[in-house]
């Protein structure tokens, strides 16, 4: 691949305030929360009240009843407008509404739709089921072997390969089992000098956009319009198209901003279910879920990671072995994806000869589980990066010293075989230790205060092969617009993707305007997740951005200008049409060169198009008469190749990482016999302005994405991976106990340092 | 006629207005018949802040407040901001500052925002944590509104010396 170098346009490469900036400090920014179409009706749902059971009745009569109430839904009603309402995006399993079998509480199983949401919403509580209960599982591990079966068969989508084997498995709850083999890791720990062998669990947690997911479909002539908060309009698109047995152009979604995605709003969520309904009463329907709701529709997997390690005693890590159990709920959403694509990443950014790897997806009777920032690598990084403080910790050496001998280098080879480019693991390594200063002494407390600082490092794949399409239009006065399905959840991909075209053209940013996803009229986009946008669609963008401007020299050329001549695109425009008339098209495709993994051993040459890679350094406080914990220093690094916008960029990274500090120390979904316990904000608490740590750094480590689009990749993620550890490297350091399960509670402190005291009293 | 129905009069962003309301509808409904988007109900418990109105000058969560209760008084949303035409202080320090990320929440920090510099023209880094500890961003944008906060207060404090 070439590189594409900054241009002297300097459009790349500047702090460019976001473009919608004063729409959204007026409130005026559109987000599909406030729209309202004429003759618009509420949908509000009816939810399972059991973890797993058979329907024997629904009694929707006193709803229906209510005066104000247009109809009321249940699944069995759906097949009149489609026979089999199953979706999602790695298997069909997921029905719009319950049909034989409810397997997790929360889920829809009928609807009250009412022109008035509160009648709606009173109607919904008069309708009774009642279920023939069935044994339920909710631990990730026990489900391996659970005589509880929450999908009777297997019902993989056809869209992915490596799912094919998987259809028509019965009697399972693995939705995935994905493996690597590399080496030989049985020989590496028999040759050992230490052998070292931990269990570590994350919670399930929620991503709480606080823009709660909405969908509205309408009737349009003889197709749908869908208005979505939706993180990938184009997926939409394809999959209503294919329940509805329509081809894609009768289908067409919108989406504006979105109030937060975080992963909670990709692929296809609420809208399968206002998508049938609107066909069904030939109206406009809106669903809009309340905090609570989002609880229950989608979530971040719990995980159980047992990872051992053969280390010499150098302190080299000579082979490790990976078990991951993925907490998927009852349905698969992305699950299998994660399983895979962030698998393949579980034994850390490590140079280690031999690997065996085995990742399952399985189905339990929670929430469903999906995406949220970082595709499963915050719960692997948690666990290999406490891991290699252990075990530096029992060899003797300092954690970053024990690292500096076993990351991966330029050039060398990934577990899957894939040469290391582009990845500056050394340098976010590096940079996080410079700046914690940590070759210097450390105050260390005094009395019940003690103070520790921890590390941690990790690299995460870019989901890969994917499509981004671009197309931009130049008007007859010179201006441009970009039209792409890329969705600016805020992470400034408008501003961003401006920027990029703003360079090629010779424009200024500010001039650009960014067309929002409308699939009659934005090209396909993969969606907007895992930190793809920057490098996919950016490359669309300049691709689409060239195509026009090689029309606009070869037009100048035609009409006398002489070659590499300056030319206004505006006096082009009127010296060909005779007025003010005519366009320009510019269209830019891009798919990266991608090797699948080969199916037994999981290795391939060509993995992923870039890696992103995260560091953290924190610095704590602990009070051990009562386990309080207080992060006083938090410091961000990443590679993410040369900023396009380094303001935005510092805003991505610290917003990443404020993320995970509250799945860290507090966030935790709490279930009592698969009923949540905490479904509000008033009892899961998210980070406040008084949670954040007085002192954040964040860093851009200095590297170039060379295939990248002017040297840039990705960035929304990066800052998550490394939190957790750190944190729990910190306070073992700090005070000598180790925690391996997530969140960092004060009482998790407290009582571990209770039990290291009475095992003390022992000896 | 519906008894719970009451007509109440109250000003809204400097205008005198009227509304036929429910008795169980809340602020935020009333706002959405008169299309004002600014306050946006999100938690609905009156935790996220997401849903701030100014009424008679005090920050309320209007996911709480029955839209009665306003009769008589006076409502300042952040769409009453910008009536000049041009962006207030705190509103152009929020961008400059590059303060938000989705924007959701944004209307609720501006207005508390307001409210705290109208008490406090220079709060330290202490009093915005606290005064603003009652709002939620969930894209974490608070490193970048503490400073939006300080940048506005800093050039309130230099118009009005």
């Amino acid at each position: 691949m070439k590189h594409h170098d900054i241009m002297p346009a300097g459009q790349v490469g500047r702090s460019v305030p976001r473009l919608e900036g004063r729409q959204k400090v007026t409130g005026r920014a559109a987000y599909t929360h406030n729209l309202v179409l004429p003759g618009m009706l509420h949908a509000k749902v009816f939810r399972s009240t059991i973890p797993h059971g058979r329907i024997l009745s629904i009694d929707t009569s006193a709803a229906a009843a209510v005066e104000g109430v247009h109809r009321v839904v249940t699944g069995e009603d759906l097949r009149a407008i489609v026979a089999e309402p199953y979706f999602g995006p790695a298997f069909h399993d997921q029905p719009a509404l319950a049909l034989d079998k409810v397997r997790h509480i929360g889920e829809p199983v009928a609807v009250v739709l009412a022109e008035d949401p509160y009648i709606a919403a009173e109607a919904a509580r008069l309708i009774v089921a009642t279920y023939e209960e069935l044994d339920a599982v909710f631990d990730e591990v026990e489900a391996m072997t659970s005589s509880a079966i929450v999908h009777d068969v297997l019902k993989p989508a056809g869209t992915f390969p490596d799912l094919k084997h998987l259809v028509g498995k019965r009697d399972t709850n693995i939705a995935l089992d994905y493996q690597l083999r590399r080496g030989d890791v049985d020989a590496a720990f028999a040759s050992a000098d230490h052998v070292y062998e931990h269990e570590f669990k994350s919670q399930q947690v929620m991503h709480t956009p606080l823009e709660p997911m909405v969908s509205l479909a309408a009737p349009d002539g003889d197709g749908l319009l869908i208005h979505t908060a939706s993180q990938s309009p184009s997926f939409v698109r394809i999959e209503i198209a294919r329940l509805l047995g329509w081809p894609e152009n009768r289908v067409r979604v919108k989406v504006p901003y979105l109030g937060g995605g975080f992963g909670a709003k990709l692929y296809i969520k609420l809208e399968a279910l206002v998508a049938i309904l609107a066909l069904m009463v030939k109206r406009p329907v809106k669903l809009s879920l309340t905090m609570e709701e989002q609880f229950f529709t989608i979530t971040k997997h719990a995980c159980t990671f047992r990872i051992k390690s053969a280390v010499s005693s150098e302190g080299r890590v000579t082979g490790r072995r990976c078990e991951v159990y993925w907490n998927g709920g009852a349905y698969a959403d992305i699950g299998p994806r994660v399983t895979q694509k962030s698998g393949f990443t579980a034994p850390g950014p490590y140079d280690i000869e031999n690997v065996s790897i085995d990742s399952y997806a399985l189905y339990t009777n929670r929430p469903p589980a999906g995406a949220l920032r970082g595709f499963g690598i915050p719960q692997l990084v948690w666990a290999y990066e406490s891991h290699s403080d252990m075990i530096a910790r029992d060899l003797g050496l300092d954690p970053v010293e024990f690292r500096r001998k076993n990351i991966l280098r330029e050039g060398r080879p990934h577990a899957t075989g894939t040469l290391m480019h582009d990845a500056e693991i050394e340098g976010v390594l590096e940079k996080i230790a410079e700046r914690m200063n940590w070759s210097a002494p450390f105050d260390r407390g005094e009395g019940h205060i003690k103070r520790g600082r921890g590390i941690a490092i990790a690299f995460k794949a870019s989901i890969s092969p994917t499509t981004s399409v671009a197309i931009v239009t130049i008007a007859a006065d010179g201006c441009a617009s970009l039209a792409i399905s890329t969705v600016d959840m805020g992470q400034a991909s408008d501003t961003a993707m401006a920027q990029i075209l703003a360079e090629v053209l010779g424009l200024a940013t500010e001039d650009i305007k960014v067309i929002h996803p409308d699939t009659d009229v934005t090209p396909y986009d993969m969606a907007t997740l895992g930190s793809r946008s920057t490098f996919h669609m950016g490359h669309a963008v300049r691709l689409a951005g060239e195509h026009a401007r090689r029309q606009l020299d070869e037009l100048a050329v035609s009409l006398g200008y002489a070659p590499g001549a300056a030319y206004a695109p505006r006096d082009l425009f009127k010296k060909k049409y005779g007025m003010q008339a005519g366009n320009i098209v510019g269209v830019g495709s891009y798919i990266p060169d991608y090797t699948s993994p080969a199916p037994k051993t999981g290795l391939s040459d060509n993995i992923t198009p870039f890696w992103m890679i995260g560091g953290t350094g924190v610095e704590i406080e602990i009070d051990t008469q009562t386990g309080a914990i207080k992060v006083l220093k938090l410091i961000n690094a990443a590679d993410l190749g040369l900023p396009l916008n380094p303001k935005i960029v510092e805003t991505q990274l610290s917003g990443a990482a404020l993320m995970q500090y509250g799945f860290t120390l507090f966030e935790n979904m709490l279930f009592d016999e698969g009923q949540l316990t905490n479904g509000s904000l008033a009892d899961y608490k998210i980070p406040g302005l008084n949670d954040i740590p007085p002192v954040i750094e964040n860093h851009i480590v200095d590297a170039r994405q060379t295939t990248g689009p002017f040297g840039a990749k990705g960035v929304g993620e990066s800052a998550t991976f490394g939190v957790s550890p750190a944190i729990a490297n910190a306070i073992h350091d700090a005070v000598g106990v180790r925690l391996t399960e997530l969140p960092l509670t004060p009482e998790s402190i407290f009582n571990a340092l209770r039990a290291a005291k009475s095992q003390a009293g022992k000896a | 006629m519906d008894p719970s129905i009451r007509k109440i009069a109250f000003t809204l962003n400097g205008q005198k207005v009227s509304a036929q309301v429910e008795s169980h509808i809340n602020l935020v409904d009333l706002l959405r018949r008169f299309n004002l988007d600014g306050a946006r109900e999100s938690c609905g418990q009156g935790l996220c802040g997401c849903c701030t109105v100014l009424v008679d000058g005090v920050a309320v969560s209007g996911c709480l407040t029955l839209a009665q209760l306003v009769d008589g008084k006076s409502l300042t949303t952040v769409e009453g901001l910008d009536a000049s035409g041009a962006l207030s202080v705190v509103q152009q320090a929020f961008i400059d500052e590059g303060a938000f990320q989705c924007g959701f929440c944004t209307p609720g920090f501006v207005l508390m925002t307001h409210q705290l510099l109208e008490t406090n023209a220079d709060p330290d880094e202490h009093e915005i944590r606290d005064y603003l500890a009652g709002n939620l961003c969930r894209c974490a944008a608070y490193p970048e509104i503490i400073r939006a906060v300080k940048t506005a207060g800093d050039r309130m404090r230099a118009i009005s010396t």
